[in-house]
């Protein structure tokens, strides 16, 4: 699992990436009440804006840590925002890229790596 | 005397962390010319009783709306104002208490927000209305942000027929926002729109029979139908949600409050749920506490300015909440059967005197449909001549079109309210008549 700096994390597997947000990034945000959800086919470049999470605090903006196609997304999240709060790393992913260029996961950063983000 | 508490010494300090060398160095950029120069002059001190008739012969120099018969209209109107309305909105409680930061505390205002809203939505047809904007213009503004936001499109289509002032805050809001604002005919082509904005009844007062097909027309191009409405209006015309609105703005000042100088507005906003996300403002929602009681909570305000910074859905931060009790109380005095005579009395008063100036010599009506409280009138002399002839025999006459509309020469818009007796009609008609 790698991570980006905007508190998303991505699982690689094959040319499939799922992406969440992280442990930490649920916590600072609180209960969360409703997620954005992007379109399935919609393309994005790394770090693109694909969504927004809003929680009873704030509404956070997603940034996609690889570049690809979207091939699928949570719509358990539409009526059950909570998954992101009770599962970031399980039920609560938001969604799943068919990655374009590979060489962007070079960018993003590992989890002790990430554990310094948070702790810095 | 003045109040300011720092001290010289306080001045220094700060003037020294900004690297200012003087106070009067903070205003270096006033060119000297303007600046003032000694004390300002002003007459010698009064006492409180010279004071008081100082203050009663300026405003002796003015006419109180109320004073004289008034039929201008065009956008600010004269309504009936029961008692109950100012006497509650009035008390200190709401009268002197600034936006509720600590918004749960003041359940009182949280649900009187949420009965305001309840109220709008029942008389638009919508599924959610906001707690409020500042008026209807800068709800209409508001409301082509929304659709921009929604569609990804830039192609803002205005009505002719929408309020003049209205559109210039539309194209104030587009001008930054890199909208392309087009002023059509609702009949004429438009492309990619976003949204296209009309007014029920419209600027010249007329009720607008094909409404559902300018619906119909601009979701068939896949942009948003947008309503302004005069909510008095809603108490006999069908509710825009009936004809395909998606988002329902208008002017709600005339809802208990009275137009001085034109305001203070009250911006109503409602939409389809599918946009709820995409609103401004916020909005009161009820819930229950943990022990199950019902409670008001105040919700959506993650999207505004003060939370998303930059990235707020709008830049208006705020509810006109004193005007939205006010139009809460009003409602609630009117009722249902209340509203709908308010609207029955508008038309049926607008509708008389229209039949009655069309028949002078040289009147005309320019537009054929019906009326609802205003309506175009075109004369033999301009509307300048006929209002002052009109005010010398003690009556308010309409708005001069040619102020927004050049070559609507000699057209006036009158507006009849309830307010306005059979024998103001009779009166202002006769007037009409003998402008020379």
């Amino acid at each position: 699992m790698k991570y980006s700096k905007e508190h998303e994390w991505v699982k690689i597997e094959g040319d499939i990436a799922t992406v969440g947000i992280t442990h930490h990034a649920q916590d600072k945000l609180g209960d969360v009440v409703f997620v954005e959800l992007p379109e399935v086919g919609k393309a994005f470049k790394q770090m693109d804006e694909f969504g927004v999470v809003e929680s009873v605090k704030t509404v956070s903006t997603l940034y996609s840590p690889v570049s690809g196609k979207v091939t699928e997304v949570n719509k358990d999240l539409s009526a059950k925002p909570e998954l992101i709060n009770d599962d970031p790393y399980g039920n609560g992913w938001i969604m799943k890229l068919k990655i374009s260029s590979p060489a962007d996961a070079d960018k993003l950063i590992g989890s002790d790596d990430y554990q310094k983000l948070i702790e810095g | 005397m003045d109040y300011i508490p720092n001290t010289d010494k306080d001045r220094q300090k700060m003037l020294s962390a900004i690297k200012a060398p003087s106070i009067d160095a903070l205003f270096s950029d006033i060119p000297k010319k303007a600046l003032l120069k000694g004390a300002l002059r002003l007459p010698s001190p009064l006492s409180e009783p010279e004071l008081k008739k100082e203050l009663r012969s300026l405003s002796e120099k003015n006419t109180a709306n109320g004073h004289r018969v008034s039929f201008l209209g065009g956008g600010s109107y004269n309504h009936f104002i029961p008692s109950v309305v100012r006497h509650l909105a009035g008390r200190s409680e709401f009268y002197t208490s600034y936006t509720p930061y600590q918004a749960e505390l003041s359940q009182g205002m949280l649900q009187a927000i949420y009965e305001y809203q309840t109220m709008i939505c029942n008389l638009t047809g919508m599924d959610v209305a906001n707690a409020s904007m500042y008026d209807g213009a800068t709800a209409a503004a508001e409301a082509a942000s929304l659709a921009c936001r929604h569609t990804g499109r830039r192609n803002v289509y205005v009505s002719e027929a929408l309020h003049p002032e209205y559109r210039t805050v539309i194209k104030t809001y587009g001008r930054f926002a890199g909208w392309n604002i087009e002023e059509v005919s609702p009949d004429s082509s438009m492309k990619d729109p976003a949204c296209f904005i009309f007014a029920q009844p419209d600027f010249f007062g007329r009720i607008e029979e094909n409404a559902a097909t300018f619906s119909d027309v601009v979701h068939s191009k896949g942009g948003l139908s947008i309503a302004t409405v005069d909510p008095i209006s809603l108490g006999l015309l069908a509710p825009p949600g009936d004809y395909g609105a998606d988002v329902v703005v208008g002017e709600g000042a005339a809802l208990g409050g009275a137009p001085s100088f034109g305001g203070p507005g009250l911006g109503l906003f409602a939409c389809k749920k599918a946009f709820l996300r995409l609103m401004p403002g916020r909005l009161s929602g009820a819930t229950v506490d943990d022990k199950g009681r019902r409670g008001f909570v105040m919700t959506l305000q993650t999207r505004e300015q003060h939370i998303r910074r930059d990235r707020a859905t709008s830049n208006i931060c705020t509810n006109e909440a004193l005007n939205a009790l006010t139009a809460t109380i009003y409602l609630s005095a009117l009722g249902k059967a209340g509203l709908k005579k308010v609207a029955e009395l508008c038309l049926q008063k607008a509708n008389y005197a229209k039949e009655l100036i069309k028949k002078l010599p040289g009147f005309s009506l320019p537009h054929s449909a019906p009326a609802f409280k205003e309506f175009v009138v075109s004369m033999p002399f301009s509307a300048k001549k006929a209002n002052e002839a009109l005010l010398g025999k003690g009556i308010v006459g309409g708005l001069d079109l040619s102020l927004f509309y050049p070559e609507r020469k000699n057209q006036m818009l009158l507006c009849v309210t309830e307010l306005i007796a059979k024998a103001d009609i009779d009166r202002l008609v006769k007037a009409l008549g003998e402008v020379k």
